[in-house]
């Protein structure tokens, strides 16, 4: 009962803002939605919300459908939307207040979910200000504790870490990967990253359109040269010879002269390990090693070849 | 129960924010100033009665309105706070009509404040106690026209100053240019034109006669108002 989306279709004037999408996504998965600026993750998620009405198609939300019962749908989504909007002049305990009184929380039960939402986001120092004097991260905090405070079956997050520094990110990574256990998860980002290390699968969309839907791994899997590594080797061959030898190590694919004395980038074959062999070719050549860095992750690779061939074609 | 809860978040809202006494100080400073002190004022009438009061309250109300009004959605517009709201579970008419609410109560509010100047014409001679409870009646009445007007102007942008210009614009025409046409239009467009009229009905209802030809027409342009801008809001759906 989480998510199912089928040939869902939005325009904006003449132009398809989100182009027959289909997807399901199961109770307790954390799927990544991911692509570029303007691809049509926020349409679909507003959708979803019940926002904007799709112009064809149909979504259910844990059993719901999004055009005959949106109540229903919206009381069983948790939703942060795109630069987390918040009323700055409320205090965070009169916010959340607010929201669970909207969402029907029994009145009974709000205050012990208000202050079990303030512990479990990190709140307990902050709780007495207003909204407007926190910083970014708090915010944020804040804009999740909103979006679970009725507990919801759903939880959708449009970009939750834009514009938070390397720790936030963590933190807020983590906060979702706990929360996400026992709910149905969809956050976007068009930043790779963010959502390779919180989801167990990705869908990548470009310009409205579905051209990715797999599992994290598969996905890496999939990816052309498996791993790309920078290296830099202390010897007395001529650059000619070494870049030769490195060719023909047999899980290198490709290698391409790098900026300082004798360093390189190598790729490698799908799913080979390039860094033993590596080590292997210059202890047996008696060549110094002093530089190998693992490059960027693969799925970097597979997110710009689908989404840039795709934007070219 | 949605509706309360919207009106209660309002209203904290008008009273967090300065702006809530501002429009109180300014609009007791200003309908005082010409009941007591200038023009033809109470003395001037010589008189125990509200009418003075009530037809200054008229015009301050026509000013004031949209400067309370202009925020309540426009603001939210702007912040990208809209979006939270409307997705959940209440309906737009909901929080239109929540918002509303929160208006009129604040108005009510600066109303009783008035109250002292009853207390004292009451006691400087014999007052028709009908005439000022009519008259405080069909304030309420007219306020709840140019509220209406007001948040729809205020649906329809995400500006508040444009909402401003806009809602005054609107209530312009039922204040004003109604009256304008009725005197200048010949026959049955001139009665059509004086019953769309806010002045006539006010002016009627505050001699103290309340008609059900004055309850249909406020409660029809008010409703029509709310409709409209709840119309506004759901325009995001298809757009």
């Amino acid at each position: 009962m989480g998510i199912r989306v089928s040939n869902l279709s939005k325009k904006y004037g003449p132009q398809y803002a989100v182009n027959d999408i289909s997807f399901e996504i199961q109770t307790g998965e954390i799927v990544g939605f991911l692509g570029p600026n303007g691809a049509g993750k926020s349409t679909t998620m507003r959708m979803l919300t019940c926002y904007v009405s799709p112009d064809t198609g149909s979504a259910t939300v844990a059993g719901s459908d999004i055009r005959t019962e949106p109540e229903q749908v919206r009381r069983k989504i948790g939703y942060l939307p795109e630069n987390n909007p918040l009323y700055e002049d409320m205090s965070i305990v009169a916010y959340l207040q607010l929201t669970a009184e909207l969402q029907k929380v029994p009145k009974k039960e709000i205050r012990p979910r208000i202050r079990e939402m303030i512990a479990l986001c990190g709140l307990t120092r902050e709780q007495h200000k207003n909204i407007g004097e926190l910083s970014k991260g708090y915010r944020q905090r804040v804009g999740l504790a909103q979006a679970l405070i009725h507990d919801p079956k759903v939880l959708i997050l449009d970009e939750p870490t834009t514009g938070l520094d390397p720790n936030q990110i963590i933190e807020i990574r983590e906060l979702i990967k706990k929360i996400g256990r026992e709910k149905t998860v969809i956050l976007s980002s068009h930043i790779l990253k963010a959502v390779e290390m919180t989801c167990d699968r990705i869908l990548i969309i470009n310009r409205g359109e579905l051209v990715a839907d797999d599992s994290t791994e598969n996905l890496r899997r999939r990816a052309k040269g498996a791993d790309r590594i920078r290296l830099q080797i202390r010897t007395e061959l001529n650059a000619q010879d070494l870049k030769a030898l490195l060719e023909d190590l047999p899980t290198v694919a490709e290698v391409t002269p790098d900026a300082g004395l004798n360093q390189y980038i190598l790729d490698s074959k799908p799913d080979a390990d390039i860094r033993a062999d590596v080590f292997h070719f210059c202890a047996d050549k008696k060549m110094v090693l002093t530089e190998m860095t693992t490059l960027e992750s693969s799925l970097e690779d597979i997110f710009r070849e689908l989404t840039i061939s795709q934007t070219e074609s | 129960m949605n509706i309360i809860t919207i009106c209660r978040r309002e209203l904290a809202t008008f009273f967090d924010s300065l702006m809530a006494y501002i429009i109180m100080v300014v609009f007791l400073g200003l309908s005082g100033f010409f009941t007591w002190m200038f023009g033809s004022d109470i003395f001037f009438v010589g008189q125990a009665n509200l009418s003075v009061f009530f037809n200054i309250a008229f015009w301050t109300l026509f000013f004031f309105i949209p400067a309370i009004t202009m925020r309540t959605i426009a603001e939210e517009r702007r912040s990208g706070t809209l979006e939270l709201l409307v997705t959940k579970p209440l309906s737009d008419f909901e929080i239109i009509t929540g918002k509303w609410l929160a208006c009129l109560l604040l108005i009510v509010f600066m109303l009783v404040l008035t109250f002292p100047y009853y207390i004292t014409v009451a006691s400087l001679g014999n007052i028709d106690h009908g005439a000022v409870f009519s008259g405080y009646l069909a304030l309420i009445l007219i306020s709840c026209i140019y509220i209406s007007i007001g948040i729809f102007s205020s649906s329809l942008t995400d500006n508040q100053i444009v909402a401003f210009i806009l809602s005054l614009s609107v209530a312009f025409v039922f204040h004003i240019l109604f009256d304008v046409f009725a005197s200048i239009m010949p026959g049955s467009l001139a009665q059509i034109s004086s019953y769309m009229s806010v002045n006539q009905h006010f002016q009627q209802m505050s001699r103290g006669v309340v008609a059900i030809e004055n309850l249909i027409y406020l409660f029809s342009i008010t409703l029509i108002g709310l409709v409209m801008a709840t119309m506004s809001l759901r325009r995001r759906l298809w757009i």
